[in-house]
């Protein structure tokens, strides 16, 4: 192993996490072998020339997300985070499993909820959540889809165990990075993707449309599909750019979509076109000014009408956030339980409910060893890390709890695992979190193989989010045996006309004239043997 | 093709052409007010200044502050920066749209631009590459767009920038005090070798001139601007085949084209200032018309009275 890891076993154990990339006693791990094997070929400054092309690369592309109305380059890290296939069945099957759960709860929530009366989750529970929303109480969604995109985060703990972190069904972002992360590797480190095969995700765009298309309205034979962006500013504006692009749809702005008659069409230059479709990255609170907020200009009047009156289909649904919320995860396993009548594959975070009066008052005497969290933020917002915290900080936030315990979670503090990071001059361990990406068209959940590998550039920061200092990973699921059947969907059926050769091409014309050399030889040959 | 997009990509044309047009004018430009006395310099400055469309910020108006405002000034839409910077915006609003060569050539060049020296020396490197960048973006347009409403949008764009540009560059001549040769006109316009081939050497003003406005060969003459941007139109709104025309936007570029190549070329040339302001007022009324009729947005608080 190059110099380029000396000291890194010794780094990576004082983190006490478990390392993605090294078993203790510096040896790399199986599936590492040929990224290890990479590596040791380079010195630190061909490591660091390959960053910085890659930095620059994604400059130029745009690759980038908006911080504080800057565009920046999202930082891709050179080393891996690989998934032996053995560990990406598991996620496979949990991620699934639990989008199962969580759509089934949503229909429920929104319909008879039989998860109350059955004793499962307190009614108090839903009705409370920031995000649940009785506008769409009662309607059966268009497609008869509600949580179409979601990213489950998980993390691997001390242990090695996965667990999940959270659940994000409402506007999941990342996926552009896990497909720009790729095409970047393969040129920044393509000696690493040598003889093993690591499973594509190019499949994703495909996959999307298609689900897409199959929850459209029913009647609609040739589903028009939008992608709705609040705009530019919006920091993950480049994803929104990306994946219209790559399904080949409009990416249209709430101004370009106007509502009439529950139906929605939008302004092209040969007039209104109707939409059947819309893959919303908009919070719901500024989809539709006359359901939401007044004063939202990103949405689009009319559209939970339409919604509602099955004019449309809104992907992900109106309405999902009450499955994002903090104290309702802490419940997912029962609720797997409960409409599944499965085990649940992944585990949850241990997590306290401060409602419950015991866990609070637990929670209250242990605030500087947890992590507490806000039960409707994203993006890290809001979370406080009890250890890293001042007493000024906990203070404050104590009395936050006591003022609002339906508000909080509190959870351990998560060693998440490492994997090698480049640092100035050498690797350091820098933790980790999974996003796992999947799509749901109805009938079968599908899940992108890898996901976006967050990573906390700081030494011994525990926080991945890009908003605060975060960076990424390629992840790289491998192929259990080499002879993977290529999954194959079917592609819309397209007439290929029969090619016509109207020129005689040059090749052909070398042929004929080869050809009749080759007859004048053996005709010469034959000559002297007849003479 | 949604109306917004539609927009954009005609503002990508225009601006990435607007750019191009600059950096030749005030290339071919630089050259001689670098050899005017002071005083001079600075009148003709503001006069250089006027015909591309702007007016000066201060009384204090001179050589850098012309560099400034024609090539460096990223918030004015007159300058060369601008005008990237605003193509660049257009592009990432419609990115999904444009092709990725189109997009990645325009996102570079716009992160080059503060790699230029600000002096006169460095103006002159600073025009050049310009032009190379914008070749490539209007080359990539070409070639990797395909050639349907988004392109045609794109070329529109283009082309009614161009008969403006011209219709600029020729005014430089005779609203700039001290004279400019004909030969450094065509120069400004990329036209000089193309002329003398068509012409043999044996020409004066009046040819030179009217090459740039009326020839039909030569891409970034008037007539063949305008007969482009009319192409584009027509393909656009392939309704009006027999008789007439309901599109204002063809109804101005035609008469504006028709116009100059049915005048004789010495009533052109005796009256070319009023003549070429009257080719900038049809460009402008023309790319409202587009406007009304392409770009349709909703007001700002377009209520459909559907209450539930």
């Amino acid at each position: 192993m190059s110099d380029l890891f000396q000291d890194y076993s010794e780094a990576a154990g004082r983190t006490g996490a478990y390392d993605e990339m090294f078993a203790p006693g510096q040896k790399a791990r199986q599936s590492y072998g040929q990224v290890a094997g990479a590596l040791r070929e380079l010195s630190l400054a061909d490591v660091s020339a390959r960053a910085d092309s890659m930095a620059r690369t994604f400059l130029d592309r745009g690759v980038t997300f908006d911080f504080a109305g800057e565009e920046r380059p999202f930082p891709l890290d050179i080393v891996p985070r690989v998934i032996p296939a053995s560990e990406w069945d598991v996620l496979e099957r949990g991620v699934a499993q639990r989008v199962r759960a969580l759509e089934a709860f949503l229909n429920d929530v929104y319909d008879k909820m039989t998860v109350v009366s059955d004793g499962v989750i307190p009614r108090q529970l839903i009705t409370t959540s920031a995000h649940f929303h009785r506008a769409v109480h009662g309607f059966e969604p268009a497609g008869g889809v509600r949580v179409h995109i979601s990213g489950i985060d998980v993390v691997r703990d001390a242990a090695g165990t996965f667990r999940v972190l959270e659940d994000n069904v409402r506007v999941p972002s990342g996926v552009s990075y896990v497909l720009e992360n790729r095409r970047a590797m393969a040129k920044g480190l393509p000696e690493a993707f040598g003889q093993q095969l690591i499973r594509p995700v190019e499949e994703y765009p495909r996959r999307l449309l298609s689900a897409l298309r199959k929850t459209a309205p029913s009647g609609v034979d040739d589903p028009t599909v939008v992608v709705l962006t609040p705009g530019v500013f919006n920091s993950a504006y480049f994803e929104h750019t990306l994946l219209a692009g790559l399904m080949g749809v409009e990416l249209v702005e709430g101004r370009d979509l106007i509502c009439r008659g529950n139906r929605v069409y939008m302004r092209t230059t040969a007039g209104e076109q109707r939409v059947d479709v819309i893959y919303k990255r908009i919070d719901d609170d500024f989809l539709d000014p006359l359901q939401f907020r007044s004063d939202s200009m990103l949405g689009c009047p009319g559209l939970v009408n339409a919604a509602r009156a099955g004019g449309v289909t809104i992907a992900n649904a109106v309405g999902n956030g009450v499955a994002d919320d903090k104290l309702v995860y802490s419940y997912v396993p029962d609720l797997i339980r409960y409409y599944l009548g499965e085990e649940p594959v992944i585990a949850n975070v241990d997590t306290f409910r401060l409602e419950e009066k015991e866990a609070r008052e637990h929670v209250l005497d242990r605030l500087d060893e947890l992590v507490v969290k806000p039960v409707d933020g994203s993006g890290g917002k809001g979370l406080v890390i009890g250890p890293d915290a001042s007493h000024d900080e906990l203070e404050a936030l104590r009395k936050r709890i006591i003022a609002d315990p339906r508000g909080w979670i509190a959870q351990p503090v998560l060693q998440l695992s490492t994997v090698p990071t480049l640092s100035g001059d050498k690797f350091g361990p820098r933790h980790v979190d999974l996003r796992p990406f999947a799509v749901n068209d109805g009938d079968d959940v599908w899940v992108l193989p890898g996901g976006l590998t967050r990573v906390a550039l700081k030494e011994g920061s525990l926080i991945v989010n890009s908003s605060q200092g975060g960076g990424s990973k390629d992840t790289w699921v491998l192929a259990g045996s080499p002879q993977v059947p290529v999954e194959r969907l079917p592609r819309p059926s397209v007439t290929v006309r029969e090619r016509v050769s109207v020129w005689p091409v040059e090749s052909n014309w070398r042929d004929r004239q080869s050809e009749q050399q080759q007859q004048q030889i053996s005709d010469a040959q034959e000559v002297p043997a007849n003479a | 093709m949604l109306s917004r997009i539609a927009e954009s990509l005609f503002w990508i044309g225009r601006y990435v052409e607007r750019a191009d047009g600059t950096a030749r004018i005030l290339d071919v430009h630089l050259e001689r007010l670098n050899h005017l006395p002071t005083d001079e310099r600075r009148s003709v400055a503001r006069e250089l200044l006027g015909v591309m469309g702007a007016r000066p910020q201060s009384e204090d108006f001179g050589l850098e502050e012309l560099l400034h405002a024609l090539a460096y000034d990223k918030h004015s839409a007159t300058s060369i920066a601008g005008s990237l910077g605003a193509a660049r915006e257009n592009a990432r609003r419609a990115r999904e749209t444009v092709s990725s060569g189109l997009w990645e050539s325009l996102n570079t060049t716009y992160y080059g631009l503060n790699q230029h020296r600000k002096d006169v020396v460095g103006t002159y490197r600073f025009c050049h590459w310009v032009l190379e960048r914008t070749a490539m973006v209007s080359g990539l347009a070409d070639t990797t767009v395909s050639h349907d409403d988004s392109w045609l949008f794109l070329a529109l764009g283009r082309s009614l920038e161009r008969a403006d540009m011209t219709a600029r560059m020729l005014s430089t001549r005779d609203v700039l005090s001290a004279g400019m040769s004909w030969v450094n006109m065509l120069r400004c316009a990329g036209a000089y070798e193309s002329f003398l081939r068509t012409r043999r050497a044996a020409f004066g003003d009046q040819h030179a001139a009217e090459f740039l406005l009326l020839d039909r060969l030569f891409p970034r003459s008037i007539v063949y601007a305008l007969r482009d941007a009319d192409d584009c139109l027509a393909k656009l709104d392939p309704s009006a085949q027999r008789v007439g025309f309901i599109n204002d936007a063809r109804r101005i570029v035609g008469q504006a084209r028709t116009f100059l190549e049915f005048h004789r070329t010495d009533d052109l040339m005796s009256e070319l200032p009023e003549h070429m302001e009257r080719v900038q007022k049809a460009v402008a009324q023309a790319s409202d018309a587009i406007s009304r009729k392409y770009f349709n947005q909703a007001d700002e608080l377009a209520w459909v009275g559907e209450v539930s």
